[in-house]
């Protein structure tokens, strides 16, 4: 911008003199980890000096190893739909830890509405209702799925807005519930063989298609917007948020509805990408998802973050996670190790804060 | 009907169960006046300027806006008529940068047919706040900084400038150099300098003598919930304002509040 500098007094407005922006740090540790993972590749003596991420087969000329890449996005990418909403939760000073098992209610739910009449040619033997059910058109289970997470949504939002209790307790009652719904759904039976046309929201690298679709349109959403701007107000100072005469318990009830529509709609992704849908389906989901945002930059105090902070979060996730399984760590150690990361991530956001405050 | 008076309250009086906070308050306020408001803690200052802003409902007694009466439900209320209201605890959000602050809650938007998801216009948001703060003279290094960043002066400064770019009708302010150093407590006044330059209306709040001197045409002062004085600034000097807030003073037809 020419005319960069302007004003009277020193009064400027420098688009070149902004922040350092925290997403660049989170994108360098992404950077490194994926570094130190290939280090371990060629260090370790059982690894025989393979790669993490490039191809080093010469029977290809491909740079990258493709399949673990796509293993990677597949992997973030249900789970990264989740943490988008979560994000704009978090960010409004609230948190929601129903979105797991709502993705197990709402994959039950959803999947009952998507059934196939002739599984092999017999009767669909999952049938969870009568004939009517049966080779609905797709927009059918899209509309009950969306549905049902608004309606869960509009509830924690309510409660949260209107009963002043905490969004922890009120989002852990709805944990449960969630989870009750999804196992009482059909007493604990799957519930499977969806029409083709369900089957195809999940197929193949879809659920990354969408993933990125739906980042990019809350990115602009939480940016350009007043929904977003209103959001990071309430996260920052409520009071000065409602003095501002923003109406901050409708808003608050519309950021929880959105978080649950975005978790409903993971769970459509999901079950249409397994062609089936269990109630233990998403477990520790609603925790992934709040990391994800977490090692992204979203503090936990409200106020702060983004959702490019949250994608990136998603990336270190993924290759963390598939990292482990490359340098064959045990399952169980992989939990471990996640915890201490997600720790490490919020420490490191505390310490970096006092930092600033101190040098203002 | 005199419009050349901005507000005017008629026996405003707030009692709180058996406290009697403040007692028949008859003030008046003309176009371009700027006015302090003295007194000891506990004199009713505070509470007066709360029943004007909206923040607590009246006992008793009316208050005229601009020749109308008024009932402000919240200070919500009071904003929409008019009446800009600069607290002792401000109300900034630190996340967000100046421009953010000033719109909070009064967007510039764009394709308002989108409802809640309508798009913010920046530029001209910007445009607007270098203009309101060039017009108070407000000096802040670079108002994309977020208020977290920001001095105790420059924050005060933001909250002021925010009453100065929207035109307020009235502006009342609360202590508002109280916790601040020698050089912001001179920006801030300058700020208040260039609002009675502008025209517009003010009532001061202070414990500040030199200040209110300083800044202000009238000088009201309260004791015991009840006006005991109404000074020209001309008429009057510090040891008189002192005799009249302490009670070695009481001016004539205000006797009752001896």
């Amino acid at each position: 911008m020419a005319d960069a500098t302007q004003g009277t007094g020193g009064l400027t407005f420098d688009a070149r003199k902004r922040a350092w922006p925290n997403e660049l740090n989170i994108f360098f540790a992404l950077i490194l980890i994926i570094f130190a993972f290939e280090a371990a590749g060629q260090l370790l003596p059982y690894m025989n000096g393979q790669s993490f991420l490039f191809d080093t087969r010469d029977r290809f000329d491909s740079i990258f190893n493709e399949a673990r890449l796509r293993i990677i996005i597949l992997q973030v990418a249900i789970i990264g739909i989740i943490a988008l909403g979560v994000t704009q939760v978090i960010i409004s000073g609230g948190i929601d830890l129903s979105s797991g098992p709502l993705v197990g209610a709402t994959a039950m739910i959803v999947m009952s509405f998507a059934q196939t009449e002739l599984v092999n040619g017999g009767p669909n033997p999952k049938a969870v209702f009568g004939d009517w059910a049966f080779d609905l058109p797709l927009i059918i289970p899209l509309i009950v799925g969306l549905s049902f997470g608004a309606f869960i949504g509009a509830i924690n939002g309510s409660l949260i807005a209107y009963t002043r209790i905490p969004p922890f307790i009120a989002t852990l009652g709805m944990f449960l519930i969630c989870r009750g719904i999804a196992q009482a759904w059909t007493r604990g039976q799957p519930v499977s063989f969806p029409t083709e046309s369900y089957a195809l929201i999940g197929k193949g690298m879809m659920p990354v298609y969408l993933f990125i679709a739906l980042a990019i349109l809350f990115h602009f959403i939480l940016k350009y917007t007043v929904y977003g701007k209103h959001t990071y107000a309430i996260g920052s100072n409520e009071d000065a948020a409602r003095m501002s005469g923003i109406n901050v318990k409708r808003h608050k009830v519309m950021v929880y509805m959105i978080a649950s529509m975005l978790a409903a709609f993971a769970a459509i992704v999901l079950s249409s990408k397994n062609l089936t849908a269990q109630s233990g389906m998403g477990i520790f989901y609603e925790l992934y998802a709040i990391a994800m945002a977490v090692i992204g930059g979203v503090s936990l105090t409200g106020g702060r973050g983004s959702i490019i902070g949250t994608v990136l979060g998603a990336m270190v996730f993924g290759v963390i996670q598939s990292g482990f399984t490359y340098i064959k760590l045990d399952a169980f150690y992989q939990l471990m190790a996640m915890g201490g990361i997600i720790i490490g991530a919020v420490v490191l956001d505390k310490v970096r804060q006092e930092r600033a405050a101190s040098r203002s | 009907m005199n419009d050349d008076i901005v507000l005017e309250t008629r026996s405003l009086t707030k009692h709180y169960g058996g406290v009697h906070a403040l007692n028949d308050a008859n003030f008046t306020l003309k176009k371009g006046e700027h006015v302090a408001i003295m007194g000891d803690n506990g004199a009713g200052k505070s509470t007066f300027v709360r029943q004007i802003t909206g923040v607590e409902q009246r006992t008793r007694g009316d208050i005229l806006f601009y020749g109308e009466p008024v009932e402000f439900d919240g200070p919500l209320d009071a904003r929409k008529a008019g009446i800009e209201t600069v607290f002792q605890t401000l109300a900034l959000a630190d996340d967000l940068d100046v421009p953010d602050n000033l719109f909070l809650g009064r967007e510039k938007t764009k394709l308002d047919w989108l409802g809640p998801f309508r798009l913010l216009d920046y530029k001209a948001m910007r445009q607007a706040t270098m203009d309101g703060l060039e017009k108070t003279a407000v000096k802040i290094p670079n108002i994309r900084n977020t208020i977290r960043n920001m001095s105790g002066g420059q924050r005060q400064c933001v909250a002021i400038a925010r009453t100065a770019t929207f035109h307020s009708r009235l502006t009342i302010m609360d202590e508002p150099t109280a916790a601040l150093g020698v050089q912001e407590t001179a920006q801030v006044e300058n700020i208040i300098r260039t609002l009675k330059e502008a025209g517009e209306p003010l009532i001061l709040v202070s414990h500040n003598m030199r200040q209110v001197f300083d800044l202000v045409d009238r000088i009201v002062v309260f004791r015991r919930g009840r006006i005991c004085a109404n000074l020209r600034k001309e008429d009057t000097d510090g040891q008189d304002v002192v005799a009249y807030i302490t009670g070695a003073k009481t001016q004539e037809g205000y006797e009752d509040a001896a």
